[in-house]
């Protein structure tokens, strides 16, 4: 193992982890929105809404992030739309996560059971109120388990960006095989990365569960 | 007792094809407490729930203070807010404190303020003995406390008519006489209550009037000793006799 090596290139991996995840950042921001919306379509059963985003969550769910990309990067500019490598990225992310997160709020949102919808409706309080400070915080609590999951996939994922020409952590390390042939080194430099970047967003998860479940229930 | 409160003209409710309430018509007055009585899947909690329009009805009308609530209705949850109800299943929000339970519709609904809202939550909570719960979460009482904390939370919506659904249903023998009796002491107090039951005890002594149903029709009606004493039809008196082992 050359220390000297891994000293000498961490800072260009500490770059691409700031890239990595940055566009993580903006495409799970992205994908809770969207997954919020298509969530309670789905679960309003929203006349024709519900129908399109049924397509749009099958057709997401069951495409690979890398050929979503190569639509977006490669396939777009045919048709006159061309986007950067940053936008393709997070644009791509937002795709594919948006799917995952309205599972995870539709059955959050199913999980809960229909007499707190009537008893909150029964109360006098607005279909919105009922959402907004009975639905949503039952339905969140069920759903972070499966939120977080999503999250640690979809940091996963970007794994795959440097096919639009992203120097992310996986570029980086093809970068420094090819040029110096230190396999060894540079593989173990982008398992470490992921690892510095996972594990901690995996623990404020795991506790994030523990206090919903006591909070969603008393202590 | 007064005026009619709530009326109910010819109401018709379908499920697909099956005819849940098939032409139903009663009024209830001011301070009246009603109890529907009948055999399960006669129709009485869909008709409550249909009152509160949680269900939706395929003919009839329903007033409420002679102003007509059903078919497009606008503002459906300022009327909501007049009329009181309790679930059979416990329906408190499990992620809020039972105080926070009673204030949230008074304060998010009727936008009172949080401290008059708050005094009378504990007012209210105080006579139903449950003053020293109010930091407690729902997932720390017993059904008898849960239920009687729902009936609080009702009540301090200030409604007109209170419409309880079995409220004692899914409790434990001994809890069920605790529950009862908070609803004694409201129909005392002059309360307006309808009552879908199975306890026929209670029934025979906090009722002002008995309805009972079979197969979505209102079969009988009258004070509570014409009906346990003298039923005028068959089929009320086929329900009574499958009580009668329990006096």
């Amino acid at each position: 193992m050359d220390w000297n090596f891994i000293i000498q290139y961490s800072g260009l991996y500490k770059e691409a982890a700031f890239l990595t995840l940055r566009i993580a950042c903006m495409g799970i921001f992205g994908s809770l929105i969207l997954g919020l919306i298509c969530g309670m379509i789905r679960y309003y059963k929203v006349p024709v809404l519900s129908r399109i985003t049924g397509i749009y969550i099958e057709l997401s769910r069951n495409t690979p992030l890398l050929i979503q990309l190569f639509f977006l990067y490669f396939g777009l500019p045919k048709i006159g739309i061309i986007l950067e490598s940053e936008t393709c990225a997070v644009a791509g992310l937002v795709f594919l996560g948006g799917s995952y997160m309205a599972e995870a709020f539709r059955s959050g949102m199913e999980a809960v059971d229909s007499v707190q919808t009537e008893s909150g409706l029964s109360l006098g309080l607005t279909k919105k109120q009922v959402w907004f400070y009975i639905l949503l915080p039952q339905a969140a609590a069920i759903a972070i388990p499966g939120i977080g999951a999503n999250v640690i996939f979809l940091i996963k994922e970007t794994s795959v960006f440097s096919i639009v020409a992203l120097m992310d952590l996986m570029h980086v390390a093809k970068d420094l095989i090819g040029l110096y042939y230190k396999t060894d080194e540079a593989l173990l430099m982008l398992v470490t990365a992921y690892l510095v970047i996972l594990l901690p967003i995996s623990i404020i998860f795991m506790f994030l569960e523990r206090r919903l479940r006591f909070a969603g229930s008393g202590d | 007792m007064g005026n009619p409160v709530l009326g109910i003209k010819n109401l018709k409710k379908k499920f697909g094809d099956h005819e849940v309430l098939k032409d139903i018509s009663f009024s209830v007055k001011k301070g009246e407490v009603v109890v529907v009585l009948g055999p399960s899947g006669c129709g009485k909690s869909t008709l409550l729930r249909c009152i509160n329009a949680l269900e939706s009805i395929q003919g009839g009308e329903i007033f409420l203070d002679r102003e007509k609530i059903s078919g497009n209705v606008k503002n459906l949850h300022k009327i909501r807010q007049k009329i009181g109800m309790v679930f059979q299943s416990y329906d408190l929000f499990p992620h809020m404190n039972v105080l926070r339970n009673v204030t949230l519709a008074p304060e998010k609904a009727q936008h009172r303020p949080k401290e008059e809202v708050e005094k009378e939550a504990e007012e209210l909570l105080h006579r139903v003995g449950l003053a020293d719960k109010k930091d407690a979460y729902p997932r720390q009482l017993s059904g008898g406390q849960k239920q009687r904390a729902a009936i609080v939370r009702a009540l301090c919506m200030h409604p007109e008519v209170m419409l309880f659904d079995e409220v004692t249903a899914s409790l434990d023998p001994e809890m069920v006489r605790e529950v009862l009796d908070v609803m004694l002491e409201m129909a005392k107090e002059g309360r307006t209550m309808v009552i879908v039951t199975h306890e026929m005890q209670f029934a025979k002594a906090v009722a002002d009037r008995i309805i009972f149903m079979d197969q979505g029709n209102i079969i009988e009606e009258g004070s509570p000793k014409e009906f346990f004493e003298h039923p005028k039809t068959e089929r009320a008196r086929q329900f009574l006799n499958v009580f009668e082992f329990e006096a």
